[in-house]
């Protein structure tokens, strides 16, 4: 195993026997910590009786819709805002308002307007995936080599084609970092949003763990978004190695 | 007959500095000029008010048919193959169906699915230089294409592109600093100087010596160096026949 795989790996075993110390010698109750060995047979549990599959599908179709849609409006405003000056000083400084909102403070408006279904947590990590992606994206747009513009106008390509074949390629690499991030962030607001009011998801186990002092299932279920988590950086990652291939350096 | 290129009165200043006052140039149909003029001499300027990017405060131009411009840089996509960069401006089949052709023609046949960064700077103004082609311009415009390529490269180059005038038939109009280039690719060389620019000297290459690296233009040579402002007693020690080449003053 290459030596870098090895250090990574390190701290969470250590953790993981640190872990498995308190709660076998160490005599920590398994109502406030579950040991390794429970959180395992949790998860087969789990994974047995079909709810490991029902809360994790529930939590990634939340994240993907919630993240698309984020996606879309952002590469759509970033995009108009990078390129219009106009259009920068109509809505920047309101969506610069907006950002300055802790985000989850939409929760009370948006569970008032939409109600505990769906839509409303849709919404709350849309909010939450979309900042990061409009702010990277933006300013990828005004580092776009004005050169590279120029070439566009000698052959009288403006406008949306403009956007579409050199300013948006253009500024791909601030785009996809603040995709990854805004990924990040996504994963941050599902558990808030199923926290608050939900009957399937990785946000639901935390709370009914909790309610019924199941400290392995809270540990399966933040394992479980551990894991979540780094497998869609590591994805987002691959995508940016394989859409970069042209710029010189390690993409950041 | 119409000249190509014809700008008439045109004048433009940066600011307080008048780069151009009231002038006038006329490139005739398959005609070669090249402006020639120290870095800051407004030259460039010039060329750009030609191809549109920079609009003029009074004065006329006018250009006839497409215009192809390459610059000092190579300036491709970076994200866009060779193949794809030249076919970045083509519209419709006709001019798609011609990119083969053109990459053929700058001698970029073996690196038409590479990269950019993957280019040599030779090779990279190569791609710039055939997309500049891709819809068939009328008229060639070039900043200084030259300028940041090493010597040797620079030979080859200026025998591409003059190879690629004379098959094209375009009319061009050449940016530059380097006499040697103005002598061997242009038909008629016009030195700009002062503030606000003016032409003050117009050279014409005879059409027997044009295009010949070694024919004796020591004459020509030794008036656009002067024209220049270049001290011959100090630099002239190599004159005439070596390559004298001013990096701007």
């Amino acid at each position: 195993m290459p030596r870098r795989a090895l250090l990574a790996l390190a701290l969470p075993l250590l953790g993981l026997g640190a872990w498995a110390f308190a709660t076998s010698v160490g005599g920590v109750k398994v109502y406030q910590l579950a040991s390794p060995a429970d959180v395992v047979r949790e998860l087969g549990t789990l994974a047995a009786n079909g709810q490991l599959w029902a809360n994790l599908a529930a939590s990634i179709e939340r994240v993907a819709l919630g993240f698309a849609c984020a996606f879309a409006v952002a590469l759509g405003l970033g995009t108009a805002v990078g390129l219009s000056p106009r259009v920068e000083a109509a809505l920047d400084p309101t969506l610069q308002a907006l950002r300055a909102v802790p985000s989850l403070a939409w929760v009370p408006l948006l569970l008032l307007w939409l109600g505990i279904g769906e839509d409303a947590k849709i919404v709350l990590i849309a909010i939450g995936a979309f900042f990061p992606i409009y702010v990277n994206l933006v300013a990828g747009i005004r580092g776009v080599d004005r050169k590279l513009v120029e070439v566009a106008e000698i052959f009288g390509i403006r406008g949306f084609d403009l956007a579409r074949r050199v300013v948006v390629p253009a500024a791909l690499p601030a785009l996809l970092v603040g995709a990854r991030i805004g990924l990040t962030q996504a994963w941050l607001f599902l558990v808030a949003a199923e926290l608050l009011a939900s009957t399937r998801g990785l946000g639901y186990m935390l709370t009914e763990g909790q309610q019924i002092s199941r400290t392995d299932e809270i540990l399966t279920a933040i394992l479980l978004l551990a894991l979540c988590g780094k497998l869609s950086e590591s994805a987002m990652r691959v995508l940016e190695r394989r859409l970069l291939r042209w710029t010189d350096g390690l993409p950041v | 007959m119409k000249p190509a290129i014809a700008v008439e009165g045109v004048s433009k200043s940066f600011g307080v500095r008048a780069v151009f006052e009231n002038f006038d140039l006329a490139v005739e149909r398959g005609e070669t000029v090249a402006l020639l003029g120290a870095s800051g001499c407004g030259k460039s300027t010039l060329l750009r008010c030609v191809a549109g990017l920079v609009r003029p405060e009074s004065g006329r131009i006018a250009v006839e048919g497409e215009i192809g411009l390459v610059f000092q840089e190579p300036r491709l996509m970076p994200w866009l193959s060779v193949e794809r960069n030249v076919a970045f401006a083509a519209r419709g089949e006709v001019e798609r169906a011609r990119v083969k052709d053109v990459i053929d023609l700058v001698g970029l046949s073996n690196a038409a699915h590479v990269l950019p960064k993957a280019l040599s700077g030779g090779m990279a103004q190569r791609a710039a230089l055939a997309r500049s082609l891709i819809r068939s311009p009328k008229v060639l415009l070039l900043d200084e294409p030259l300028s940041s390529l090493d010597a040797l490269l620079r030979l080859e180059l200026q025998t591409a592109i003059a190879a690629i005038v004379r098959e094209t038939g375009c009319t061009a109009l050449l940016v530059t600093h380097d006499v040697d280039e103005a002598l061997y690719l242009a038909d008629r060389i016009v030195v700009l100087e002062g503030t606000p620019a003016r032409a003050t000297l117009e050279v014409t290459v005879a059409p027997g010596a044009r295009r010949s690296r070694y024919a004796d233009l020591t004459n020509e040579r030794i008036a656009l160096l002067r024209a220049l402002g270049v001290d011959l007693q100090r630099v002239a020690g190599g004159l005439p026949g070596q390559l004298v080449r001013l990096h701007g003053t």
